[in-house]
């Protein structure tokens, strides 16, 4: 039997998908739990068995592709200069590239940032600021604060070219990797992300993987290992050829990943565009949402919002149940709320109906309304995707849950949403098969296969 | 290329937008880099635009005649931004009215602005004052 196999090293499970490309069809799944710390290949072989047990002993695989977002993922501290220009481009195309953004600093770097950086131990650092021809203190400035701490990451200098090599000498002379490319922004409000999200890709196949401890698996597979939410968005893309416009999640124990594939521009004629038009193609990363490692970040947001005490009375959960289920989450963050657990199933659910809310919030645009002499009139800022017809939704804690639909309308616009330009009404397709990281790393070799899986295995809720 | 870059833009919810598309084509043709916003611009943007591309001025229009209340707070804000030397041009129907022009003028410079243009003004007029004022040499 010849199959393609499709690997995920994720933070906790790794994942395998194996695929008959004659049959059209998924041939076997199989999960074991990820070894980084060890020997990764461990992980794997109990997996890869797994498989071969289902498939047959003269089982060949043809092609093996992975994707890894194991070991803390694709570490990011992006920089620009003012918050809603630079700094914001930035993080899109980091995020674009599937890192995992830990920190998006503007302005001046100060000695608090500094230390920060020295502490989080980020893969990468990027530097941007300054329209070509623009500003040129903050790149030189956060260069040679960037120059100076302690972490062995690479930088990617993407700001104002009139000083980019300059920048880039201060970081090389301190002993850093340094990669220049492209402006992010190089004219005022234009978005220039490609030429970063290539460099990012480079020093993740360069550094990152054996930095990561995955070269044994890098010399079993047949292409370059690629981040996990790189995959994912790339199988967003080639869905969208075939749904039209749609948004996708992935609900993670330390993320949420949001996706959108759609142009988002104003629906009507007197509403005005403001800010940086984004791309089309658009990840947004949320590093304090998520069901497990980030869940008291998560928890903090929701105080913050509604109040912990009037979230669990407007759930109907009960105060010390809910503390109760967050020890048992943060001693063994692999932990579903099954079996002896199941009772605290309707916690679990609400913390991820509040994940994609907060989510879904941050990822829009939004919508104001002005009053002018030649009446009134709307600016937008960011993407419209009020018509959304689809929306995917993956990760374990939609997945397994009991009632994936009521968590996944928290993607829809509500009465206290106001001005949030969130979906009205989508079909919502569940990956309850856990194939779209996998479907996106066919999606290089094999595109029509890809899309046809997803199809397939999708389940509309 | 002259070598000066120039905000433009129309302040406020105003959304005359086609002298902004004569202003835009006339200042690029007289060599200045244009980053121009178009209408319906808000200060915050003004001032973002000016510190991101390292503008020499910003140049605002107004003409619905809330120029006033649009404009105030614009130089403090720049200020802010460490854009205390960035020159300010603004012209139009800023006032509702018939005010007289030099009581126009007056509140305008006395709220930071550094030329302030009736509606009408030849375009000519005014780059030749923004050449004095960076000293610059007309070709």
């Amino acid at each position: 039997m010849e199959l393609l196999l499709l690997c995920d090293f994720g933070s906790t499970y790794t994942k395998l998908v194996a695929v008959d490309p004659k049959a059209k069809k998924i041939a076997a799944t199989a999960k074991s739990y990820t070894t980084i710390e060890t020997d990764v290949t461990l992980g794997y072989e109990l997996a890869l068995n797994e498989i071969t047990k289902k498939t047959g002993k003269n089982t060949v695989f043809t092609k093996k592709l992975a994707s890894s977002s194991a070991a803390g993922g694709l570490k990011i501290i992006s920089s620009g200069l003012v918050p809603d220009l630079t700094a914001k481009a930035s993080r899109l195309a980091a995020a674009s590239a599937g890192a995992k953004i830990i920190k998006t600093y503007s302005y001046e770097l100060t000695a608090a940032e500094e230390q920060y950086i020295n502490y989080a131990s980020p893969d990468i650092v990027l530097l941007s600021g300054g329209t070509d021809g623009g500003n040129k203190d903050v790149l030189l400035h956060n260069a040679r604060v960037v120059a100076r701490t302690t972490g062995s990451f690479a930088v990617i200098i993407a700001g104002n070219r009139s000083v980019a090599e300059q920048a880039a000498s201060i970081i090389a002379e301190n002993g850093k990797e340094v990669v220049i490319t492209e402006n992010v922004m190089p004219d005022f409000n234009s978005l220039n992300i490609a030429p970063v999200k290539d460099v990012i890709r480079e020093l993740f196949i360069k550094n990152i993987i054996s930095a990561k401890g995955l070269d044994k698996i890098q010399a079993i597979m047949d292409m370059d290992i690629i981040p996990t939410p790189l995959a994912v968005f790339e199988a967003c893309e080639l869905l969208s050829t075939d749904f039209g416009e749609l948004m996708a999640y992935d609900l993670g124990g330390a993320t949420t990943d949001v996706y959108s594939m759609a142009k988002g521009l104003p629906a009507q004629e007197n509403c005005f565009l403001q800010g940086i038009p984004e791309p089309f193609a658009k990840r947004t990363v949320e590093g304090d949402i998520g069901m497990r490692y980030s869940a008291e970040a998560l928890i903090a947001l929701i105080d913050e919002e509604q109040g912990l005490q009037n979230f669990c009375t407007k759930n109907n959960i009960d105060f010390s149940a809910f503390n109760k289920w967050q020890d048992i989450c943060k001693k063994s963050p692999g932990v579903l709320p099954v079996d002896e657990y199941a009772s605290y199933q309707p916690i679990d659910e609400a913390l991820a109906k509040a994940a994609i809310s907060l989510s879904t919030n941050r990822h829009v645009g939004t919508k104001s309304k002005v009053k002018t002499l030649a009446g009134e009139a709307f600016l937008q800022e960011g993407k419209d995707l009020t018509k959304i017809k689809h929306i995917i939704a993956s990760g374990g804690a939609v997945i397994n849950a009991k009632n994936p639909r009521a968590i996944m309308e928290a993607a829809f616009y509500a009465p206290q949403d106001l001005n949030l330009l969130k979906p009205f009404k989508a079909d919502i397709w569940l990956d309850s098969a856990n194939c779209l990281s996998a479907a996106g790393l066919l999606s290089r070799i094999e595109p029509q296969l890809a899309l046809l899986l997803m199809k397939d295995n999708f389940d509309k809720i | 290329m002259n070598g000066l870059t120039m905000v433009l833009g129309v302040i406020g919810a105003d959304v005359h937008a086609v002298g902004n598309k004569i202003l835009n084509h006339i200042f690029t043709e007289a060599g200045f880099k244009v980053i121009n916003l178009g209408s319906m611009v808000t200060q915050k943007e003004f001032v973002e635009a000016a510190v991101e591309t390292n503008a020499h001025m910003i140049l605002v229009s107004s003409l619905y005649g809330h120029g006033e209340i649009d404009c105030k707070g614009l130089r403090e804000k720049c200020n802010e931004a460490g854009l205390e030397n960035i020159k300010l041009y603004v012209g139009g129907n800023l006032v509702v009215g018939k005010t007289d022009f030099k009581e126009v003028e007056e509140k305008f410079l006395a709220m930071g602005f550094d030329r302030v243009y009736p509606p009408g003004v030849d375009p000519e007029i005014s780059i030749g004052h923004i050449y004095e004022d960076f000293d610059v040499k007309k070709s």
